[in-house]
């Protein structure tokens, strides 16, 4: 199975005339993505690499049954691209635009859940699920077929821990790239609940880092609801208070949201924490 | 009950006089003040006021200058020179005040805590009030969270009279002093949301005793990602020392953050910078900085970085780790030879490649003066050694 995405996905790409847009749309197609479409408000009728381009989302879907979107156009105009996905009746939108203004994500999420669809990101690296559908810019040749889980709230740190687990032969179900906004879409909460009912995921890494407190609320999560394996890490357990560490989530402020509080909560419900991102296979081994 | 949490770092601050101008500007009542930058400036607001008694408050950047001394009560012309020449100049966590406010002194009955933050939990911005006025809301909040109201904001309707009533019934009784607050609930809400603000705080708010509801603090910080579109809330940036150089570092499209260390670090992906940070100090290291690169990394982008990195004293060593996604490791070895032929330097060098074409990527570097490495704790550890090995 996998979750949020496989191979019936049918994925169009908001921005795909620019730059990013059109890069990710061949990347995606050639993994073997169900790209069946593109948004460019003047350029329809347009193809890029070999993908046609629509003027709006619901033409897109109209003439295509698309129900997953990608977001690449800038921040200014990533909240209405948002809401257009939501409009046009798509039930997946996974923005990847970074630098979106708090409030525009505020607003699209209000509206996108109104709709019932669900978000991913914005300021994320999207999700795969190897071997059937990419939907973002995550490096696919790192990925493999498998069971284990990925969530996380960084990019690169997701692609180091996912290139341990394929290393030791661990394959991936899906690993989903939340975001490291301060307010994105689906979290670690909804993630872990569909990693639980995925009869494909036997176990599951969570990737954390300071800031916020969902981590915590995860652990409190996994104690009541998750019956499979979890291993996790959390980066910034050097990280100064009241400093912005690259994403604009990761800050920690009045001895809230440090890594080592984090560690704890994980702990304190008997889910091992790695000291190091390449520990996390083993962890993972060990409680199977 | 949603935990509290104030997240006002990571946003561009204001001060008290700027915020309380912007207040003005949408009608929230606050106390008559003047901002002085010189006693004599002071003295003649003193005469402005009409007022007896003033309040002296020191503007900087900083929370806790009450407690540093910089806010004080003047009886008359005397005191506030006093006063006046203290706070100016006085130094308050690392902060040299150069402005002061000189305010009416407000005959104060009663104070309360209003404010509009994001919260991540809720994905939404909430309304908080308390009657725990004037004091730390974060420490009210942990020992006494049944004091402290919130409500959820839809965007969609925002504040409408029927909530911000509901509101202001949790501070009042008396139906008048309920107007007067729902109002400022509202016109603050309205403020939060044209400015994009991250933060509007209100600590007090305070009822005078001839029954006026007015604030006389103010607080506002705001959302950095959406300050292209308020040029004259970005008008009133104040960086420090260090700020303005994480600044220039993202205006090149990489985050900076000055640690102390001896150990300078270059990653791509910030998440993996902060790992890579927490690596070194579990294997005994001290980390300089944290240094995210971004996703590509071209040579122009190392240049800059290094020389970013270079620029503190302290780095003994450097430790290089890149995660090769959709760039392939060859290319990134490529532009670090390419970036390290410009860039003359004595400092011992540890790179840890890993992803996509990593073997090729290794085996350019091979028989370079770079140490390489596979995993991230054998390039820690290496750096770790070397650092060592240089400290004389």
């Amino acid at each position: 199975m996998s979750i949020l995405i496989d191979k019936k996905s049918r994925l169009i790409v908001q921005g795909i005339t620019g730059r990013d847009g059109g890069f990710h749309a061949s990347k995606m197609k050639a993994y073997g993505t169900n790209v069946v479409g593109g948004t460019s408000p003047g350029k329809a009728g347009e193809q890029v690499d070999g993908i046609p381009v629509f003027n709006t989302v619901r033409d897109a879907v109209k003439e295509t049954e698309a129900d997953t979107s990608v977001i690449f156009v800038p921040a200014p105009f990533a909240k209405d691209a948002m809401m257009e996905a939501a409009d046009a009746g798509i039930r997946l939108i996974v923005c990847i635009t970074e630098g979106v203004a708090t409030l525009d994500v505020v607003e699209a999420y209000s509206y996108i859940l109104r709709k019932g669809a669900r978000l991913i990101g914005p300021n994320c690296p999207g999700l795969i699920s190897p071997g059937k559908s990419l939907v973002g810019i995550m490096p696919s040749m790192i990925f493999r077929e498998g069971s284990t889980g990925v969530i996380s709230r960084s990019g690169t740190l997701t692609y180091e821990v996912v290139y341990n687990l394929t290393e030791h032969g661990m394959g991936q179900s899906t690993a989903v790239g939340v975001g490291g906004d301060p307010v994105v879409g689906l979290y670690y909460r909804e993630l872990l609940e569909m990693f639980e009912n995925d009869p494909e995921t036997d176990s599951i890494a969570l990737i954390g880092e300071i800031g916020g407190d969902a981590e915590e609320r995860a652990a409190e999560y996994i104690r009541d609801h998750v019956t499979k394996p979890v291993a996790v890490f959390i980066a910034g357990q050097q990280a100064p208070p009241g400093k912005q560490m690259g994403h604009a989530g990761a800050i920690i402020s009045s001895g809230s949201g440090t890594a080592a509080e984090k560690i704890a909560a994980f702990e304190a419900v008997g889910v091992p924490v790695a000291k190091e991102p390449g520990q996390i296979p083993a962890l993972l081994k060990m409680l199977h | 009950m949603i935990p509290l949490k104030i997240n006002s770092f990571n946003h561009m601050k204001i001060h008290e006089y700027q915020a309380k101008e912007l207040f003005a500007t949408y009608g929230i009542p606050v106390d008559k003040s003047i901002v002085c930058r010189s006693v004599e400036d002071a003295v003649k607001a003193y005469t402005q006021l009409d007022s007896q008694k003033v309040i002296v408050k020191a503007q900087v950047h900083t929370g806790g200058r009450g407690k540093a001394g910089g806010v004080k009560l003047a009886n008359d012309e005397i005191e506030l020179r006093r006063h006046a020449a203290a706070i100016l100049g006085m130094d308050i966590k690392g902060f040299t005040v150069d402005r002061i406010l000189v305010g009416q002194a407000v005959n104060i009955d009663k104070e309360y805590y209003v404010s509009y933050v994001i919260d991540r939990s809720t994905k939404s911005t909430i309304l908080m009030l308390s009657k725990e006025g004037g004091m730390d809301i974060e420490e009210v909040a942990r020992t006494t969270p049944e004091r402290i109201h919130k409500f959820v904001i839809d965007p969609s309707i925002g504040v409408p009279d029927f909530l911000a009533r509901e509101a202001a019934f949790k501070l009042f009784d008396d139906i008048g002093l309920v107007r007067q607050a729902a109002v400022i609930f509202q016109k603050l809400y309205t403020l939060f949301v044209e400015t994009d603000a991250s933060l509007a705080e209100i600590n007090p708010l305070v009822m005078t005793k001839e029954g006026t509801i007015m604030a006389i603090d103010a607080k506002m910080t705001f959302d950095d990602n959406a300050l292209y579109r308020h040029p004259k809330i970005a008008a009133l940036n104040e960086p420090t020392e260090e700020e303005k150089k994480e600044q220039s570092a993202k205006s090149k499209g990489f985050s900076y953050v000055h640690l102390g260390g001896e150990i300078g670090c270059m990653v791509n992906g910030a998440g993996l910078a902060m790992a890579t940070m927490d690596m070194i100090k579990l294997y005994g290291g001290n980390p300089a900085n944290f240094l995210d690169i971004g996703g590509s990394s071209n040579p122009t982008k190392v240049i800059e970085a290094m020389k970013l990195l270079l620029s503190d004293r302290n780095v003994r060593v450097v430790l290089i780790n890149i995660f090769g996604g959709i760039t392939r490791c060859d290319d990134v070895a490529r532009g670090l030879l390419e970036a390290f032929h410009q860039i003359k330097t004595e400092v011992p060098i540890v790179i840890r490649l890993t992803g996509t074409n990593e073997k090729e990527g290794r085996a350019l570097l091979q028989g370079t003066h770079f140490h390489v490495a596979e995993t991230m704790g054998e390039a820690t550890r290496k750096a770790v050694e070397l650092t060592n090995q240089h400290q004389d």
